[in-house]
C-alpha cells in the first residue's frame, strides 16, 4: 500500500506566467523530493482550478524526468490555481500549498534585448562612418585579389570571344548570400556591357531568376546599352540540386565560357561545378559564405572570396564611399567581438564568465 | 627525368580510370582489410550485448537513399545484432523517403533468424510529425501507431502486450543523415530519460561527439567506417565492409597521387632553377 | 522615378516591420509573421510559372536556331511527358510517375553525387602542391585526416584517428568559427544596407 505524504514548502513548487510569450500559458515547476533523488518518479499529476476553494480538475498526468510543465490555452488576466501529486512505487507526495499565477501577454521579448542592442550599436557605427564618408574622409580597403580580377576576367572573355558564365548560387532570395551575389551581378553586367561581352546566367530558383533578369536588364540600361540585353541569357533551369549542376556542367562544356563566376550559396555541387569549369580552361572566381564549400572552391578556382568578402564585394567594386564605410562599421564590430572573446577567454581561465549574457538569445 | 616531370601533369582521365578500377575491385571481391574498433562503436555494441533476452530495441531508420551507403549498413547490422541476442525489435522511420529502405531491413533480416512478425519484431512504418511521434512513444506507442505498416491493429500484436512506452524500451537507435538524433535526445532522453544511440554520416559524426562525451548517446556509429566496425563486431561482413575497403583504397590512392604530383612539381621547379 | 521608389519603400517597410516583429511575442505579431510566410509561398508559386515558361522559351529558341537540338528536345519531351504522366496517373507510390522518380531521377542524382569522388581526386592532385610552408602544412593535415578516418589509421597507431579528430575539432573549428563571425556581421550589414536603401544594386541601380 502506498503511503500518502503531504509535502510542505520545501517541495520548492513554483507557478508563474510563461515569460516572453503572447500569453495564455503558465509554467509549473517543482523539485523532486530529497529522499527520492536518483529514483525515477512513476508519474506526476497536475491539478488546476479557477478558485482556491473550488474543485480541482486533473489537467495532465506526466511520465517524465523533467521537473516542469507548461499549461497552455489559458485566458489572459484570469487567475489559475495549481497543486501537484508525485507518484512513486511506494509513496505519493502531494503539495499542500496551492499556488496561483495569471497569464499575461508580454509586449517585448526581454530575452532578445542583447540582440537588439547589438544591432543598434552596429547601426550607429554604420551611420557614423557614412557621415564621415560624406564629408570626404576616404577609408582604406585592403586588396581583395578575387575582386581585382573581375575586370581582367571580363576582358579575357572579350578577347577570346567567349561568353561569361555567372552562377548566382543555388539558394533562394531569402538567403543574404544570393542578394549579395545579385549586387555583384549588376557590377559584372555593367562591365560586360562596356566590353559587349555575352553573359549567361542560369538559375535554380524561380524568384531569383525573375530578380536576376531585372537586375541584368537595368544594369544594361544604366551602362547605356539597353540594346545588348538578351532576355534569353537569364533563364531558369531546374529546382533539383544535381539536375542544376548537370545543366551548368553541360553549358560549360558546350558554350566554353572564358570566365566563370560562382558567387552565392552552394552545397555539395560546388566541386562538380568548379572542377568542370577548370577542365574547360576558364578563369574562375568563386565566393560563398558556406564554410564547408570554401575548400573546394579554393582548390579548384583561381580566386575565391572567403565569407564576408562576398558581402564586401559590392562596395569594393563600386568604391562608393557610402558603401565602403559600412565595411569599416563591420570591422569595428569585429574588433569589439575580438576584445570580448579575448577578455572572456582570460577570465574564463579563472572561472569567471562575465560576458555570457551578451551572446545568449531567447 | 622527363618521366618525373610528367608526374606533375598526369591526364585527369588516367586518374579517374585508376580510381574507378581500385574502387570497383573491393566491391566485387572484398579485400578484408583489417578493421579496428573505436570506442563509440564498441560502447553501442556492448550496450546491446548486455541486454537480456526479450529486451526491446527501437530502430528508427530516419534516412533516405542519398545516404544509403553509410546509413543502410548500420540499420542492417543493428537489426542483426538484436536478433542474434534474441531481442525484440520495433522498426519505424521518420523520413518519408526512407520507408522503402526501412521495410527492406524489417523484412529481409528477420527471415534469416526465423523471427516471427508481431511477436519478435514489428514495423510501424512512417509517421510525419516528428515531435508528436517521439513524445507519443513516451505515453503509449499504440496511440501514436494504432496500425502497423501492414495495416494490423497494434493492439492485437503480441509484442505490445507488455510494451507500452519508453519504460519498457531498452534502447532507441536513430540512424539518420540529418539532425533527427538530436530530436530524440531532446524529446525522448530529455523528457523521459530514454537511452539513445545514433548512426550518422561521417560528415555529421563530428557534430555529435559532444553528445557522446556527455553520455546523452550510449554509442555512436560514424559513417561507413562505423558501420564496418559494427559488422566486424557482430562477425557478419556485408555492405559496409566491402564499402570501407573501397573508401580506404581511394583515400590511399588520393594520397599517392598527391605525393606523385609533388615529386613531379619539385623536379620541374629544380629544372626551372 | 516611382519604379525605383515604390520597391525601396516596400523593402524598407517590410524590413522595419519584420525587424521589430522578432522582439514582440504577442499573438498579432505571430499572426503577421505567419501571413508574410504564406505570401512568400504564394509569390513563389507564381514565380515558378514564369520560370518554366522561360525554360521552354529558351529551349524552343535553341531548336529553331538548330543549336544543341538533341539536348533541348530531350528536355522539352521529358518535361511535358513527366507532367502529363503525373496529372493523368497520379503521383502516389507505385504509379508510373513514382517509378520515373525512383528509377531515373534518383539514380541520376546519385551518379552526379558519386562523380564528386573522382573530382576530389583530380582536384587534390592538381592543387595540393607544397609551394610554401602553409601549403605544406595543409598537405600534411590533409594526409593525417584522410588516414585517420579510415580503419588503416587505427592500425598504424591508435593516436592517428585521435590526432585527425583533434585537427578537425581545434584548428579547423577555430577557423570555421572565425569565418562564421565575419559572415554573420556581413549578413547584418548587407541586410541593413538593403533595408535602408543604401545598397540599390539589386534594383539594377
Amino acid at each position: 500500500m502506498k503511503t500518502l505524504i503531504y509535502f510542505l514548502i520545501f517541495f520548492n513548487f513554483k507557478v508563474y506566467d510563461a515569460p516572453y510569450d503572447a500569453g495564455g500559458a503558465i509554467i509549473i515547476e517543482w523539485e523532486w523530493p530529497e529522499e527520492k533523488k536518483g529514483e525515477k518518479c512513476d508519474s506526476v499529476t497536475i491539478w488546476r482550478s479557477t478558485s482556491r476553494e473550488g474543485e480541482f480538475e486533473k489537467i495532465k498526468t506526466l511520465v517524465t524526468i523533467l521537473n516542469s510543465y507548461k499549461d497552455i490555452g489559458l485566458e489572459n488576466g484570469k487567475e489559475y490555481f495549481y497543486k501537484i501529486t508525485l507518484y512513486y512505487k511506494d509513496k505519493i507526495f502531494e503539495s499542500e500549498d496551492i499556488l496561483s499565477a495569471i497569464p499575461k501577454t508580454q509586449y517585448f521579448h526581454l530575452g532578445r534585448l542583447n540582440i537588439m542592442i547589438g544591432v543598434f550599436l552596429f547601426l550607429t557605427f554604420i551611420l557614423f562612418f557614412i557621415q564621415r564618408a560624406k564629408k570626404g574622409i576616404s577609408l582604406f580597403l585592403r586588396k581583395i585579389p578575387g575582386l581585382d580580377a573581375v575586370e581582367e576576367a571580363v576582358g579575357r572573355s572579350t578577347e577570346m570571344g567567349r561568353p561569361i558564365l555567372y552562377i548566382p548560387g543555388l539558394s533562394t532570395i531569402s538567403d543574404v548570400a544570393t542578394i549579395a551575389s545579385l549586387n555583384i551581378l549588376s557590377q559584372v553586367v555593367k562591365k560586360a556591357a562596356e566590353y559587349e561581352t555575352n553573359i549567361i546566367i542560369p538559375n535554380r530558383d524561380p524568384v531569383v531568376y525573375l530578380i536576376a533578369r531585372e537586375v541584368v536588364k537595368e544594369a544594361y540600361t544604366m551602362a547605356g546599352r539597353p540594346d545588348l540585353f538578351n532576355a534569353d541569357s537569364v533563364y531558369y533551369v531546374t529546382d533539383s540540386q544535381f539536375g542544376y549542376a548537370s545543366a551548368v556542367c553541360g553549358i560549360m562544356v558546350r558554350e566554353k565560357p572564358a570566365t566563370n563566376f560562382f558567387l552565392g550559396m552552394f552545397w555539395a555541387e560546388s566541386l562538380i561545378l568548379a572542377e568542370t569549369g577548370a577542365t574547360t580552361g576558364a578563369i574562375q572566381i568563386a565566393g560563398t559564405d558556406a564554410v564547408t564549400q570554401l575548400p573546394f572552391f579554393i582548390t579548384a578556382c583561381d580566386y575565391t572570396l572567403i565569407g564576408e568578402e562576398l558581402y564586401a564585394a559590392s562596395a569594393y567594386l563600386s568604391r562608393e564611399p557610402v558603401l565602403v564605410s559600412t565595411i569599416r562599421a563591420q570591422d569595428m564590430m569585429k574588433a569589439i567581438i575580438w576584445i570580448i572573446i579575448f577578455l572572456g577567454g582570460i577570465l574564463g581561465l579563472f572561472g569567471k564568465k562575465p560576458f555570457e549574457f551578451i551572446f545568449g538569445g531567447g | 627525368m622527363k618521366f618525373l616531370e610528367y608526374l606533375a601533369k598526369i591526364d585527369r582521365r588516367i586518374i579517374y580510370l585508376i580510381l574507378a578500377i581500385f574502387i570497383i575491385i573491393p566491391l566485387i571481391k572484398p579485400l578484408n582489410l583489417p578493421i579496428g574498433s573505436s570506442h563509440p562503436v564498441k560502447s553501442l555494441f556492448d550496450f546491446i550485448e548486455k541486454q537480456p533476452e526479450g529486451a526491446v530495441i527501437v530502430l528508427s531508420m530516419d534516412y533516405d537513399a542519398s545516404v544509403y551507403p553509410e546509413c543502410h549498413p548500420m540499420s542492417r547490422a543493428i537489426a542483426r545484432h538484436a536478433f542474434l541476442k534474441n531481442l525484440r525489435l520495433i522498426g519505424l522511420t521518420l523520413n518519408p523517403a526512407g520507408t522503402g529502405l526501412a521495410l527492406e531491413v524489417m523484412t529481409e533480416i528477420p527471415k534469416e533468424y526465423n523471427k516471427k512478425y508481431g511477436k519478435d519484431y514489428v514495423f510501424l512504418g512512417f509517421r510525419p510529425d516528428i515531435t508528436a511521434t517521439i513524445l507519443g512513444f513516451g505515453e503509449d506507442i499504440r496511440k501514436i501507431f494504432p496500425y502497423d505498416y501492414f495495416g494490423n491493429k497494434t493492439d492485437t500484436l503480441p509484442i505490445f502486450k507488455d510494451v507500452k512506452n519508453y519504460d519498457q524500451i531498452a534502447l532507441v537507435v536513430s540512424i539518420s543523415g540529418s539532425a533527427l538524433p538530436v530530436s530524440w535526445i531532446y524529446l525522448a532522453r530529455g523528457r523521459y530519460g530514454q537511452d539513445i544511440a545514433a548512426g550518422v554520416t561521417a560528415v555529421m559524426a563530428a557534430d555529435y561527439y559532444p553528445y557522446l562525451r556527455t553520455g546523452q548517446f550510449v554509442g555512436l556509429l560514424g559513417g561507413m567506417k562505423g558501420a564496418a566496425e559494427y559488422e566486424k563486431l557482430i562477425e557478419r561482413r556485408e555492405l559496409a565492409t566491402s564499402g570501407i575497403d573501397a573508401v580506404s583504397i581511394s583515400h590511399i590512392l588520393i594520397i599517392l597521387f598527391v605525393i606523385i604530383g609533388n615529386i613531379g612539381y619539385i623536379v620541374l621547379l629544380k629544372r626551372r632553377k | 522615378m516611382l519604379q525605383k521608389k515604390i520597391p525601396m519603400f516596400i523593402c524598407f517597410l517590410m524590413g522595419f516591420l519584420l525587424f521589430f516583429q522578432f522582439y514582440i511575442p504577442t499573438s498579432w505579431s505571430q499572426n503577421f509573421y505567419s501571413t508574410i510566410l504564406r505570401w512568400i509561398l504564394g509569390i513563389s508559386s507564381f514565380a515558378i510559372v514564369l520560370a518554366v515558361a522561360s525554360l521552354v522559351r529558351h529551349h524552343t529558341r535553341k531548336i529553331k536556331e538548330r543549336k544543341d537540338i538533341p539536348y533541348s528536345i530531350t528536355l522539352l519531351v521529358s518535361l511535358v511527358a513527366t507532367a502529363l504522366i503525373g496529372f493523368i496517373g497520379g503521383i502516389k507510390s507505385g504509379t508510373l510517375f513514382d517509378k520515373i522518380f525512383n528509377y531515373i531521377q534518383i539514380p541520376l542524382q546519385s551518379s552526379m553525387f558519386a562523380i564528386l569522388a573522382f573530382y576530389m581526386a583530380s582536384a587534390a592532385y592538381r592543387a595540393f602542391r607544397a609551394r610554401n610552408i602553409e601549403a605544406t602544412l595543409l598537405l600534411l593535415a590533409a594526409f593525417i585526416v584522410m588516414i585517420g578516418v579510415i580503419p588503416i589509421g587505427d592500425l598504424i597507431h591508435p593516436y592517428v584517428p585521435s590526432f585527425a579528430q583533434w585537427i578537425l575539432d581545434v584548428p579547423n573549428l577555430a577557423a570555421k568559427r572565425g569565418i562564421a563571425i565575419g559572415v554573420g556581421l556581413g549578413i547584418i550589414a548587407t541586410s541593413i544596407k538593403i533595408i535602408l536603401g543604401i545598397e540599390r544594386n539589386w534594383l539594377g541601380r
